[in-house]
C-alpha cells in the first residue's frame, strides 16, 4: 500500500473522495502526480452496503451536527439535517441515483439569459458550454452514461410506465428512462443493473458508477494514491508567502496529524468545503482562507426540489427497480412565459416503506397521512429538480455556539426561498399532478423538499476576484495552490443533477493542475 | 421463505387459549410461564396479543401469540401509549403487535429518567384531557385531544417514535406490501420490476428492453 511521508511537500492533498475529489485523485495519479486523499468517512464496499434504508443511512450519511436557519421548511422539519450527503469513501457517489445530464448553454449564462432578478445574485459562469463539451464527453465515457457512447437506455420500471403514460397524455415530448450512470449491460468490469431499487443505499451490484469502486481502485493501481479514510481535515495551513503549505487532520486513531502539500484541493461538498476555508482563518486571512471576496459560504443553492406522489387504483410497487431512471426534460428549457426564470426536470423517484413514512409529509399524522401508507403498494412518485436562485444571504457560516466532536464550530446553513423558486416549484407541482391525474390517480400529494441532496455554489467561480472564490479552473483567486474541486464551484445551479458536471470539472481541473505543476507555477 | 419474526414475539400458551383477535392485552400476572413471571418481577408491564389467522403478518410469524415485556413503563402507561400510537397513525387492520413495537422502543428510551418523567406526565395529561381515562375515550375524542396538544414535546416524542418503529419492521413490510431487501433475491429484474399491465408499455426508444 502506497504511503507518503507527512513531511512530503511534493504531494497534492485532496480533501474528500467523492465525485470531485475521487475523480481528481485518479486523473492526477494517471498523469504521474502523487496524491494524498483524505476522507473523513470509512471505506465500505458493495459487499458491506445494506438494502435497508435506516441502517444504510447510519452507515453512509454525514450525521455530524449541523444547524439551520431561514424560512425554508427544512429548518422546521429537519433542523439538524440540512443535507443528505455522505461521509464515506466515494462520498455522495455511493448514495446518488445516477442521473447524468449536461447543462444547457444558456444555463452557464444565467445572468445574461435571465437578466437581473431582484434578490438574486445571478452571474454568468466564467466558462461556456463549448469549454466543457470535450470534458463532458470524457466524463460520460468514464461513468458509462446510458444513451451515450453506444450504451442503451435502461428498461423502465412500473413507476416509469406511469410517468410515461401521463407525460404523453399531458403533451410532453421528451420522456424516457434518462441518461443514467448505471450499466444497462456489463461495462468497464462492472455488472449490469439488477433493478434492486436500493440505489440510494449504495449499489450492491456495482452497476451504478461510484468513485468508490472505479476511480479510487484505478488510482491505487498506479501506486501513486495514498488514501487515508477516517481522516477528518480540520484546518488548511498557509506559509509566510500566503501559499497553502499543508493540512491538519484528525486521523483514524484520534491523533492530530499535519500533512505537508504542494497543492491542496478541497472537495468536501458544498457545506464542508466552505466550512473548512472559514475554519482556516488566520491573521493573514481573518475572514477565512481565500475569502477576500466575502463570498466563501455564500450563494448556497439546493435546487428547487419537492416531489409529487400519487395513489392509483391498482398496484404499482414503485420501489421495484431503479430509483430514478425516468425523466421528463421538456420543462428544462428557458421559458419565462411560465412566470419564472430557469427550468426544471421531472424525474421518477421511489421510497421504501420506512422512508415513505418519514419523508412523504414530514410531521404529518392522522387519517389524512395514513391513507398514503395504506396505499403504499399503489404509489407512484416523481422528484422536481429545478434551478433555484443564488442569494448572497443563503449561506454556510460557522456556528460558534455549537461545536462538533472535534471541538470545531459546526456549519449553519441559512436558506430563504426566493419568489422565483416558489413560482417554479408551484408550477412543477401542478405539472406533476397533471401527469398523474391524466393516468387516473385517485389522489395526489405534494411533498416539500427533502434534506438537500444537491448542494452547490458556496465557493463559486467568477471571472473577477471580487465576485467569487475561484477562477474558471476552480483555483482560488487568493491562493494559487489552493483549489476547490466539488459542486461548491458552481456559479449557478442549472436545472440538472450536478454530478456529471462535477466530474467534468474535475477532469478539466486535473489537466490544468498537472500543466501548472509541470510549469512549476504551483 | 417467510422471514423469522424478531425475538420479542413469542408464544404464551395461556394467553393463546382464550384470546382471539389482535386486541387482547393482559397484565403479566396472568401468564403462567416462569420466564414471563420472572420478567414481571424484573420489569413493570407486558403487552400481548394474538395475530389474526391468515393475515400476511400471521403467515410470517412462527406463532400467532406475541408478547412484549417492558421494564421502565408501567401497565397503564403502556396501554395509554398503544392508544396514542393508534390515534396518531390509525391503521384499522394493522395489529397491536406492530403498535407494541412503538411502546417497546419508547421503553428503552425511558431508561433515561427525563424521558420517563415526560412520558409519565404526558400520559397523566391525556387522562386529564379525557375526563379521567384516556383509554376509554372514543377514537374521535382521542384524535381531538391529540390535535389540541400536538406540539407538546411528549406527543412529538411518541409521533417521532411511531415513524421509525411502526414502519421499519418485517411485519409492517408484509402488511403494507413492501418487499424489503432485494439483493439476495437477485433484485427485481425477474421479480416484476416492470410487471404492471394496466397501462401500455412505453415504446422502445423511451424504455429499451432489458439488454
Amino acid at each position: 500500500m502506497t504511503r507518503f511521508d507527512y513531511s512530503d511537500d511534493s504531494v497534492v492533498v485532496i480533501v474528500g473522495s467523492g465525485a470531485g475529489g475521487g475523480t481528481l485523485a485518479n486523473e492526477l495519479c494517471q498523469k504521474g502526480v502523487k496524491v494524498v486523499l483524505l476522507e473523513a468517512g470509512k471505506r465500505q464496499s458493495s459487499a458491506t452496503f445494506v438494502n435497508d434504508e435506516w441502517k444504510s443511512f447510519g452507515q453512509l450519511a454525514w450525521t455530524d451536527t449541523r444547524t439551520t436557519s431561514g424560512n425554508w421548511r427544512i429548518a422546521r422539519d429537519f433542523p439538524q439535517l440540512p443535507a443528505w450527503l455522505c461521509k464515506t469513501v466515494g462520498g455522495t457517489t455511493t448514495h446518488w441515483a445516477g442521473a447524468s445530464l449536461r447543462f444547457h448553454a444558456h444555463e452557464l449564462k444565467a445572468r445574461t439569459t435571465y437578466g437581473a432578478i431582484d434578490g438574486a445574485n445571478l452571474m454568468d459562469w466564467p466558462i461556456t458550454l463549448a469549454d466543457l463539451t470535450p470534458y463532458y464527453a470524457r466524463a460520460e465515457d468514464k461513468m458509462g452514461v446510458t444513451r451515450t457512447n453506444g450504451i442503451p437506455g435502461l428498461p423502465g420500471n412500473n413507476n416509469f410506465k406511469i410517468m410515461y403514460d401521463g407525460a404523453t397524455k399531458v403533451g410532453y415530448k421528451t420522456c424516457n428512462t434518462g441518461h443514467m450512470a448505471i450499466n444497462s449491460r456489463p461495462r468497464a468490469g462492472r455488472a449490469s443493473c439488477m433493478q434492486l431499487g436500493f440505489c440510494f443505499q449504495g449499489c450492491k451490484s456495482g452497476a451504478k458508477w461510484s468513485t468508490l469502486y472505479t476511480e479510487i481502485p484505478a488510482a491505487e493501481a498506479t501506486g501513486r494514491l495514498d488514501l487515508r479514510p477516517e481522516s477528518h481535515v480540520m484546518r488548511i495551513e498557509t506559509n509566510a508567502a500566503g501559499r497553502a503549505s499543508g493540512v491538519v487532520y484528525m486521523d483514524a486513531d484520534g491523533k492530530q496529524q499535519r500533512q505537508r502539500a504542494r497543492v491542496v484541493c478541497v472537495a468536501g461538498n458544498s457545506i464542508e468545503t466552505p466550512r473548512l476555508l472559514l475554519l482556516s482563518e488566520s491573521s493573514k486571512f481573518p475572514d477565512g482562507l481565500a475569502n477576500s471576496s466575502g463570498q466563501v459560504g455564500r450563494n448556497y443553492m439546493r435546487h428547487t426540489t419537492g416531489s409529487v406522489y400519487a395513489v392509483f387504483p391498482q398496484p404499482v410497487h414503485f420501489y421495484r427497480g431503479t430509483t430514478m431512471a425516468g425523466i421528463v426534460t421538456d420543462e428544462a428549457a428557458y421559458n419565462p412565459k411560465r412566470g419564472f426564470a430557469g427550468g426544471y426536470e421531472l424525474e421518477t423517484i421511489a421510497l421504501g416503506l420506512p422512508f415513505a413514512a418519514a419523508f412523504l409529509d414530514p410531521g404529518a399524522w392522522g387519517r389524512d397521512f395514513t391513507y398514503y401508507m395504506d396505499n403504499y403498494a399503489n404509489l407512484a412518485g416523481m422528484w422536481i429538480v429545478g434551478e433555484d436562485m443564488p442569494r448572497e444571504s443563503n449561506r454556510v457560516t460557522l456556528n460558534r455556539d455549537v461545536k462538533d466532536k472535534l471541538g470545531l464550530p459546526v456549519a449553519n446553513v441559512h436558506y430563504d426561498d426566493h419568489p422565483n423558486d416558489i413560482a417554479m416549484r408551484n408550477h412543477a407541482y401542478q405539472q406533476g399532478e397533471a401527469i398523474y391525474t391524466a393516468v387516473g390517480a385517485t389522489k395526489t400529494l405534494r411533498t416539500p423538499p427533502y434534506p438537500s441532496t444537491h448542494n452547490l455554489g458556496t465557493c463559486r467561480m467568477s471571472a473577477r476576484s471580487r465576485d467569487g472564490v475561484v477562477n474558471k479552473y476552480g483555483q482560488t483567486h487568493d491562493v494559487k495552490n489552493l483549489f476547490v474541486s466539488d459542486g461548491s464551484q458552481f456559479t449557478t445551479g442549472a436545472a440538472e443533477n450536478p454530478t456529471l458536471t462535477i466530474v467534468t470539472l474535475a477532469i478539466r481541473q486535473s489537466d490544468y493542475i498537472a500543466d501548472q505543476m509541470r510549469r512549476r507555477s504551483i | 421463505m417467510p422471514k423469522a419474526i424478531p425475538i420479542y414475539i413469542r408464544a404464551i400458551p395461556a394467553l393463546a387459549a382464550g384470546a382471539v383477535g389482535a386486541t387482547a392485552r393482559r397484565a403479566a400476572q396472568e401468564a403462567p410461564a416462569s420466564t414471563a413471571r420472572r420478567r414481571f418481577l424484573e420489569g413493570s408491564a407486558v403487552l400481548s396479543g394474538l395475530l389474526v389467522a391468515g393475515t400476511p403478518i400471521a403467515l410470517l410469524a412462527p406463532s400467532r401469540a406475541w408478547a412484549v415485556a417492558l421494564t421502565h413503563i408501567d401497565q397503564a402507561q403502556a396501554n395509554a401509549l398503544m392508544d396514542l400510537a393508534r390515534t396518531l397513525y390509525p391503521h384499522p387492520t394493522l395489529p397491536d403487535a406492530v403498535y407494541a413495537l412503538v411502546v417497546k422502543d419508547l421503553d428503552v428510551k425511558a431508561a433515561d429518567p427525563k424521558t420517563a418523567a415526560l412520558i409519565s406526565a404526558g400520559v397523566a395529561k391525556l387522562d386529564q384531557q379525557a375526563a379521567g381515562k384516556w383509554t376509554n375515550a372514543s377514537a374521535d375524542a382521542r384524535t381531538a385531544i391529540v390535535t389540541a396538544n400536538q406540539s407538546d414535546p411528549f406527543i412529538q416524542l411518541v409521533r417521532g417514535q411511531c415513524i421509525t418503529s411502526l414502519y421499519d419492521n418485517d411485519m409492517a413490510y408484509a402488511h403494507f406490501g413492501y418487499q424489503g431487501e432485494a439483493f439476495s433475491h437477485g433484485g427485481y429484474l425477474t421479480r416484476g420490476f416492470n410487471d404492471l399491465t394496466w397501462l401500455p408499455n412505453p415504446p422502445a426508444d423511451a424504455s429499451p428492453p432489458v439488454a
